[in-house]
């Protein structure tokens, strides 16, 4: 048993590791290939060589970055079988689909067009080379699109039901897989955050060069465009991500609890603005949570439900079960989790009890033991745990990462909006030299936001692979811990060489560039 | 359409990926020519020229990966989780290739040219060998139990089991399984030598001394290619009944070879037509066109390989632990339903195509000249 929840341990860092190593590399490519084909298509209206050479500098590090997502990609591809094989089991009838789709359509697209984007600017006509530009910067959107269902499924199964012959889910209805609101909201919620990032990073490379008092003209083009792009970006993040915390309440709701540092909820629960949790706080003792709080009256009930009056049920209510009347005089009710073990290890065994009956041609057993596995099938996954409070996920990551993501936010709509103002209304201010230094400085910050937000996501997530029906314990391969741990020290080290040479080259083209003109 | 066919369906389209996939391993091949490449120019060229393809032939081992997930899901969890270090040696393999030829040349890449050429050879070895001792364990067995009642077993959950220590080195070290990576490697090797004379001009230097290398690579590859048909056609494999019950068959891939004799022409037309292609340009040096030759007589064959692997009612995975864990296209496949929406998806496979041949067809009308490896300003 312990050397199960060490390789469950070891499975879920080398997991986090490559999957946030992988997601600093996507955004800036989900982003960058936008403002590209942008600044290309401006180029191609106008027929102006300075966008054709803007484009080309903004292209040079698009393909840099480029390559280490497709890097990273692939190992995510590979961990899914080498690191959760069983979960590859249980649930590859549904989970397998998108991953193929993705490869199928976006990544032969992406491998071909950005060959052209490349190689072809002599090689192919104008219009041709656009269009290339283009389908690359789709191909990139396309598949996030296949991912984010496949991830979203996770946290939402939808679509499927359990096939207790092949004891494995099936999916029962395509559509329901891939427009479940939860795949809609997170892809649309990605890929403008990757916008936002594009944008960011734009604007930030921009002041770099206006530092450098070098490339002024390319700089303001740059920080226009790279601006609108971040700002809207950044709006309808803002959007789709009020819709996340909706569906986060729906379908999620110890996520949420766990967002807000919250074990007693209430009708009416405020929003923690700011807030330092207690560190001695678990779900067995009775301290108060929070050491120090601000909190917004009403806040939580109405980003979470839209209803000030509603009830938002926090960790110890989700432990203990609730049945609440709130604001409105609607009844709302859960059960304990002790119950939900009790019912989810009466699912197994029901399983187990068909599975014989049907070895021993034992039809009236058979068929009781499928009843009682349908009436208890959506708690199979609690069944794993030996007691509830296993269903707890790390609270205070998952909080304060969340707050991280959301103040993140605000800054960068005040700094978007301080961006374009100068752009357009304030153009001296932008030889001072601390407004250079504020755009520089921005491009790490909002790296940290991404990867908060799907530290929020993920982490939030926890103990579940599939919310509700597998827990990360039944999820892996049978290998030794020790295999993993060798495993992830060498993805260690493999990212850390690749992300010192990426940054090293990065920096290397940029202070290039800003050593001359890239429009003339 | 019956679960039967789709499975068939879904068998011939990783067949089809699969052979696809070792068509482009000329990348591979051409990786372990640059290294001890000594004009610079050559290397240049080469180098370019390969490194306009690596994304495809990456692509399609994703694809190849991502469709074997999605139609034989329990292939999938117990290979990959059960041959641990086979896998993330081949997953190494390519990761290091995918960044080594967008820094190789770059300002600031930290470790020099040389080194991420080093990374570029070791992925073209590597990669070749150890995706053919993967294929192997597929023809000659690997070391598994499947338990699909683990499931309910809280302490135990994991269906799908490893019996050897070595999850999955143990591979390497098996003769037919390293035969068939070793082939694998000198077909790749054959293959770039012939795609770089055909995708390399005006470098007198630089085709004399791909010429050379096509006929020495050629030869190792005919010699491995025959010992490896020659142990394979003489293998058991592994049969399952209706009932599912597995039996073990003498001459097994042999027998299917016969028995789907229209596999068995292809198979045929396959060898054919890469010995045409070698002999053609060691008899005629002129002719430069022998990667189409070559490249389709390749595809054939693995096709026919792939088919005789899975159809006639052959085990594709045979488990040597257990001879009814054995996996074939039948106990391994995705459900009806999903390998249905998947057959959908699969009829824009010929569109997918069509694009990538048109855009290759516009990239590669003219062979890479040295005058363009010294002019473009986006270089590898």
């Amino acid at each position: 048993m312990n050397d199960l929840m060490s390789v469950v341990d070891w499975s879920r860092a080398q997991f986090a590791l490559t999957a946030m190593v992988h997601w600093l590399f996507v955004p800036l490519t989900i982003g960058l290939s936008f403002i590209v084909a942008l600044m290309e298509t401006m180029y191609f209206r106008t027929k102006l060589e300075k966008w054709k050479k803007l484009t080309k500098f903004w292209m040079l590090l698009f393909g840099i970055n480029f390559a280490c997502g497709v890097a990273t990609g692939i190992i995510l591809e590979f961990e899914f079988g080498t690191n959760w094989s069983n979960y590859s089991w249980f649930v590859g009838d549904i989970f397998g689909a998108p991953l193929a789709i993705e490869g199928i359509f976006a990544f032969f697209m992406e491998s071909t067009f950005i060959a052209v984007m490349f190689f072809g600017w002599n090689k192919v006509s104008r219009g041709f080379h656009l269009a290339a530009t283009w389908l690359t910067a789709f191909g990139v959107v396309l598949s996030a699109l296949w991912i984010l269902v496949a991830n979203a499924w996770m946290q939402y199964p939808a679509g499927m039901e359990f096939d207790p012959d092949q004891m494995r889910n099936v999916m029962v209805n395509f559509s329901d897989v891939v427009f479940s609101p939860v795949a809609m909201n997170k892809f649309f919620h990605t890929v403008f955050s990757g916008w936002t990032l594009g944008g960011v990073f734009v604007v930030g490379v921009a002041c770099f060069m206006l530092f450098r008092k070098s490339n002024r003209e390319a700089a303001l083009m740059s920080i226009k465009l790279g601006g609108w792009v971040g700002l809207i970006g950044l709006l309808l993040t803002m959007y789709t991500g009020d819709g996340s915390a909706v569906q986060v309440s729906r379908y999620q709701p110890m996520k949420l609890a766990a967002m807000e540092g919250l074990y007693n909820g209430q009708v009416g629960q405020g929003l923690i603005g700011i807030g330092v949790l207690n560190p001695s706080k678990t779900v067995d003792n009775q301290e108060d949570p929070m050491l120090f709080s601000v909190e917004i009256p009403y806040g939580l009930s109405v980003l979470a439900n839209h209803d000030a009056k509603s009830f938002v049920p926090g960790i110890n209510d989700l432990l203990d079960g609730y049945t609440i009347v709130d604001g409105n005089g609607d009844t709302v009710t859960d059960l304990s989790y002790t119950e939900k073990i009790a019912r989810g290890k009466e699912a197994q065994e029901a399983l187990a009890r068909y599975h014989d009956a049907t070895a021993a041609g034992d039809e009236q057993t058979r068929a009781e033991a499928l009843q009682v596995l349908r009436d208890n099938y959506r708690y199979f996954g609690y069944g794993y745990f030996t007691e509830p409070s296993q269903g707890v996920p790390p609270v205070a990551l998952t909080f304060y990462s969340f707050r991280i993501m959301v103040m993140g936010g605000g800054y960068l709509l005040l700094f978007f909006l301080a961006a374009l103002f100068c752009a357009y209304k304030k153009q001296n201010w932008l030889d001072r030299r601390w407004i250079h230094w504020v755009g520089i400085l921005t491009i790490p910050v909002v790296w940290i936001v991404s990867e908060a937000g799907w530290v929020v996501a993920e982490v939030g997530r926890q103990p579940w692979v599939i919310q509700d029906l597998m827990p990360a314990r039944a999820a892996i391969s049978a290998i030794q811990s020790s295999s993993v741990q060798i495993t992830f020290w060498m993805f260690v080290v493999i990212f850390l060489g690749l992300l010192i040479a990426d940054v090293s080259i990065l920096c290397r083209e940029i202070s290039k560039a800003s050593k001359k003109e890239i429009l003339k | 359409m019956t679960l039967s066919l789709l499975q068939s369906y879904w068998w011939l389209l990783i067949s089809i990926l699969g052979a696809l996939l070792v068509f482009l391993l000329f990348v591979q091949g051409g990786q372990t020519l640059i290294l001890f490449q000594k004009n610079n120019m050559a290397r240049q060229m080469t180098v370019n020229s390969l490194g306009r393809k690596w994304e495809l032939t990456f692509t399609t081992l994703v694809v190849f990966g991502g469709a074997f997930f999605a139609s034989f899901p329990l292939f999938y969890s117990t290979s990959f989780g059960g041959a641990y270090w086979l896998w993330m040696l081949i997953l190494v393999s390519f990761v290091i290739q995918a960044f080594s030829y967008e820094f190789r040349r770059k300002p600031g890449n930290l470790l020099g040219t040389r080194f991420y050429d080093l990374l570029l050879f070791l992925n073209g070895i590597f990669g070749c060998v150890l995706l053919g001792v993967a294929v192997g364990t597929m023809f000659f067995g690997a070391d598994f139990v499947v338990e699909k009642g683990n499931i309910v077993n809280g302490a135990s959950p994991v269906i799908s089991s490893w019996k050897s220590p070595l999850h999955g080195l143990e591979a390497i070290f098996s003769f037919p399984c390293l035969l068939l990576g070793f082939t694998v490697l000198y077909l790749a090797r054959m293959q770039a030598s012939f795609y770089l004379l055909n995708n390399l001009s005006g470098d007198a230097v630089v085709t004399s001394h791909y010429r050379r290398t096509m006929v020495l690579n050629s030869g190792i590859f005919l010699v491995l290619f025959l010992t490896f048909l020659a142990v394979l056609f003489t293998a058991v494999g592994y049969e399952y009944s209706a009932d599912g019950t597995v039996t073990a068959v003498q001459y097994k891939y042999l027998m299917n070879l016969v028995e789907m004799w229209w596999f068995g022409a292809l198979f045929l037309i396959g060898v054919v037509l890469v010995l045409y292609a070698i002999f053609a340009a060691i008899f005629k040096p002129g002719k430069n066109n022998g990667i189409w030759f070559t490249g389709i007589g390749t595809f054939l064959v693995i096709l026919s390989l792939f088919a005789i692997l899975g159809y006639n009612n052959t085990c594709y995975y045979p488990s040597v632990a257990d001879i009814n864990s054995s996996l074939n296209i039948a106990n391994s496949s995705s459900t009806h339903f999903t390998l249905e929406v998947m057959a959908y998806v699969s009829l824009f496979i010929p569109v997918v195509i069509l694009y990538i041949w048109y855009v290759w067809r516009k990239m590669d009308s003219k062979p890479i000249t040295p005058q363009e490896v010294l002019e473009d300003d986006h270089l590898y």
